[in-house]
């Protein structure tokens, strides 16, 4: 049988964790089912291609617009959120964040915290922060609870528990919870419904994370379908929202071609069940809404990717996962197969910035390039560009001072070496001709063992006659 | 150094030289493909947010109350929170007070502390007006406000909504136009487009994540 590989015991490379995954069958069939309905979901959400090429385009230029500005537009959303009512938070690493975090919600002596989906949160690693200081800090997004429960990391940024069939949920749920188990999925998500119900009652602090952060009237913007999201902004006393600092836009009408974008690439629906923009704390004459909202803004190496103008491209990101629908090898190998918090196109381009190329040396090269991910990211990231440029920043030697966090990981003197002898090699007719003459005499000798590719490939011998002495002699042949 | 000003001298760093991208916000492309003739607004709204699972009534201003007790009743359900500050509170109460139904008027009268039990598990239905209806998407925006409070449309699991059909825009860049959303927006302003729902598990679509398991919207008809 084949068996669920979970993240908690994957402390393998890539490499090994995409060995384990590509013999698990049922995982690739979950992966496979969902991602081709999510293709079909958004091909059939985008039926006019002028028109979504138009708005692919405005959305591009509404992020590159906000990203030339960046610095100014987050002191402009500093100071409508602080005219509002709204406390910033700015962090540079997650273990600063987290501190941030455990402050407030110490201040207010909280133990019960719960969550709306957060991306930032899973980089911050925010619930084992909290559970080492004693703070219960809860899941409620249905598919982030499902994996919280089972002591998981989600596989997919919007689809948390997409590599879990109905029958492992109920297993799960049968498990933690103690309920009867049972295959129907609106049960499922009823039982869901009744156990987060009583922790959003009972939680004192909500944390969310925010879909577009909007200067011009100081506005977090958070989309969903559940209600979650809503509930953990609105029903505790205090929200803190999290976020990264590429999310900020210019102005209001900016969300409205990102906001289609979103939903439409990411779900393939014309707009999630709610949208909901928060723009400040319970006034005096309101009778709920949190009393405190507080906004952390994290960089985690984004300011890294910002001071590089191509590499800058990668924040335009606004997180809606379909270069992850779309790309052959995540549909294969599955998001925990990536290891870190930010799984497939846009995991291979991000992650980098934020833990460093020395921890995923092979993300970059863990690509066909077949570009399927640039053609859909509705702001036009050009992921597979990035991922070239990545790939020479993780060989570069010291000396050529890579510009990626620990780049030049897979720098080898010796492949170096061999590079620059193929170069001389083909650039010198002598060298050229002579080095042809040995190959075609001495090629019984070549070596019988070339690294990785002789594990899947037979070597390569080279022939006795080479291409330009066959060419010779069949247009001498011609000639006559 | 501060976090803050550590981060803003970086990305000022990276930006050393360059001048900002010029703002070449082309509005044809969020509002001409999201056009509508005034009669196929409300069929657009309508078919949209059916197909997520929405109850749709089109009735005329004097009749929706007796709707609302109609609905309430068919489904057995104790009780119906209301805001008796409004102007279709107001109605609402009067009906109740005409017809006397069986199901409770319950009141969002005091701040959440004082009754989020109840709140939470006791509350059957909500009605709630509608600042406006958006046909593109398919779309009711809410204005929460201290007779309408934000978990009002969000923890009972009936809401019914009135929508005004006058207040219907053809899409979201219009509707933030024509109110001139960006000069001041409420604490909480909300685009709701159907029930919760979720797709976590298996993709497929289950109704009643953690918002309302129903909803309701009635379409009054000016006149």
């Amino acid at each position: 049988m084949s068996q669920r590989i979970p993240v908690k015991e994957l402390t393998d490379s890539f490499r090994g964790r995409a060995v384990g995954a590509l013999a698990d069958d049922q995982l690739r069939t979950n992966f496979r089912v969902a991602m081709d309905s999510l293709m079909k979901k958004r091909a059939d959400a985008f039926p006019d291609e002028e028109e979504r090429e138009g708005l692919r385009e405005l959305g591009n230029h509404i992020k590159a617009r906000a990203l030339s500005r960046l610095p100014d537009l987050l002191e402009q959303l500093e100071t409508r959120l602080t005219a509002n009512g709204v406390k910033v938070h700015w962090a540079e690493t997650n273990e600063e964040a987290n501190r941030i975090v455990h402050s407030i919600i110490e201040a207010k002596q909280g133990s019960q915290v719960v969550k709306g989906k957060s991306m930032v949160s899973e980089e911050m690693e925010m619930n084992d922060y909290l559970a080492e200081r004693h703070i219960e800090c809860l899941e409620s997004d249905m598919g982030e609870y499902i994996v919280q429960l089972d002591g998981e990391k989600p596989s997919h940024i919007i689809m948390p528990a997409i590599h879990k069939n109905r029958f492992q949920v109920s297993r799960l749920f049968h498990d933690k919870l103690g309920v009867d188990e049972t295959e129907d999925v609106n049960e499922l998500i009823q039982i869901g419904r009744r156990t987060l119900r009583q922790k959003f009652l009972e939680a004192d602090v909500g944390v969310s994370g925010v879909n577009f952060a909007i200067a011009e009237t100081g506005t977090l913007l958070l989309v969903e379908n559940e209600g979650n999201g809503r509930m953990s902004t609105t029903a505790p006393p205090v929200h803190i929202a999290v976020t990264g600092i590429e999310k900020v836009v210019e102005n209001l009408r900016d969300v409205v071609p990102l906001l289609s974008l979103l939903t439409r690439s990411a779900l393939g629906q014309p707009i999630t069940t709610y949208v909901n923009m928060i723009s400040g704390p319970r006034k005096a004459d309101e009778l709920d809404g949190p009393e405190e909202v507080h906004l952390v803004l994290l960089d985690n190496g984004r300011s890294g990717a910002f001071a590089d103008a191509q590499l800058r491209q990668t924040l335009n990101c606004i997180r809606c996962g379909a270069c992850m629908n779309h790309c052959p090898v995540y549909t294969r190998v599955g998001g925990h197969t990536y290891g870190e918090v930010y799984p497939g196109p846009i995991g291979k381009i991000i992650t980098p910035h934020m833990v460093g190329l020395h921890k995923v040396p092979d993300h970059p090269s863990a690509s066909s390039l077949c570009g399927a991910c640039g053609e859909v990211c509705p702001v036009k990231i050009p992921i597979p560009e990035m991922l070239q440029r990545l790939r020479q920043e993780n060989v570069k030697s010291p000396a050529e001072q890579p510009k990626v966090k620990d780049g030049g990981a897979k720098y080898s003197r010796k492949e170096r070496a061999i590079w620059r002898f193929w170069a001389s090699l083909n650039t010198s007719p002598v060298f050229y001709r002579l080095f042809l003459w040995g190959a075609t005499r001495f090629g019984k000798l070549a070596p019988k063992n070339v690294g990785p590719w002789t594990e899947n490939h037979s070597a390569p011998v080279p022939a006795r006659r080479s291409l330009h002495d066959l060419a010779k002699a069949h247009l001498n042949q011609g000639d006559r | 150094m501060s976090a803050r000003s550590n981060i803003l001298n970086k990305l000022r760093a990276g930006l050393a030289g360059t001048t900002p991208r010029p703002d070449d916000f082309d509005e044809a492309l969020v509002t001409r493909p999201w056009q509508y003739a005034p009669e196929d607004r409300i069929t657009r709204l309508r078919s949209l947010m059916e197909a997520v699972h929405t109850e749709i009534h089109q009735l005329t201003t004097e009749q929706w109350p007796s709707k609302v007790q109609e609905l309430l009743e068919s489904r057995g359900l104790k009780n119906v929170l209301y805001a008796p500050g409004t102007e279709h509170g107001k109605q609402l109460a009067e009906h109740w007070q005409r017809a006397e139904p069986r199901p409770e008027l319950l009141v969002y009268d005091r701040p959440i502390e004082e009754w989020k039990e109840e709140l939470f598990w006791q509350v059957d239905a909500s009605v709630t007006g509608t600042v406006g209806g958006i046909a593109a998407t398919g779309s009711l925006v809410l204005w929460p406000d201290r007779h309408e409070p934000r978990l009002m449309s969000l923890l009972p699991p009936l809401h019914i909504a009135l929508l005004k059909a006058s207040e219907v825009e053809d899409n979201l860049y219009g509707m933030m136009q024509k109110h001139n959303w960006s000069a001041g927006l409420p604490t909480n302003l909300l685009l709701v487009s159907g029930p919760s729902k979720t797709a976590d598990i298996e993709q497929v679509l289950a109704y009643g994540a953690h918002g309302p398991k129903e909803l309701v919207v009635l379409i009054l008809e000016d006149g």
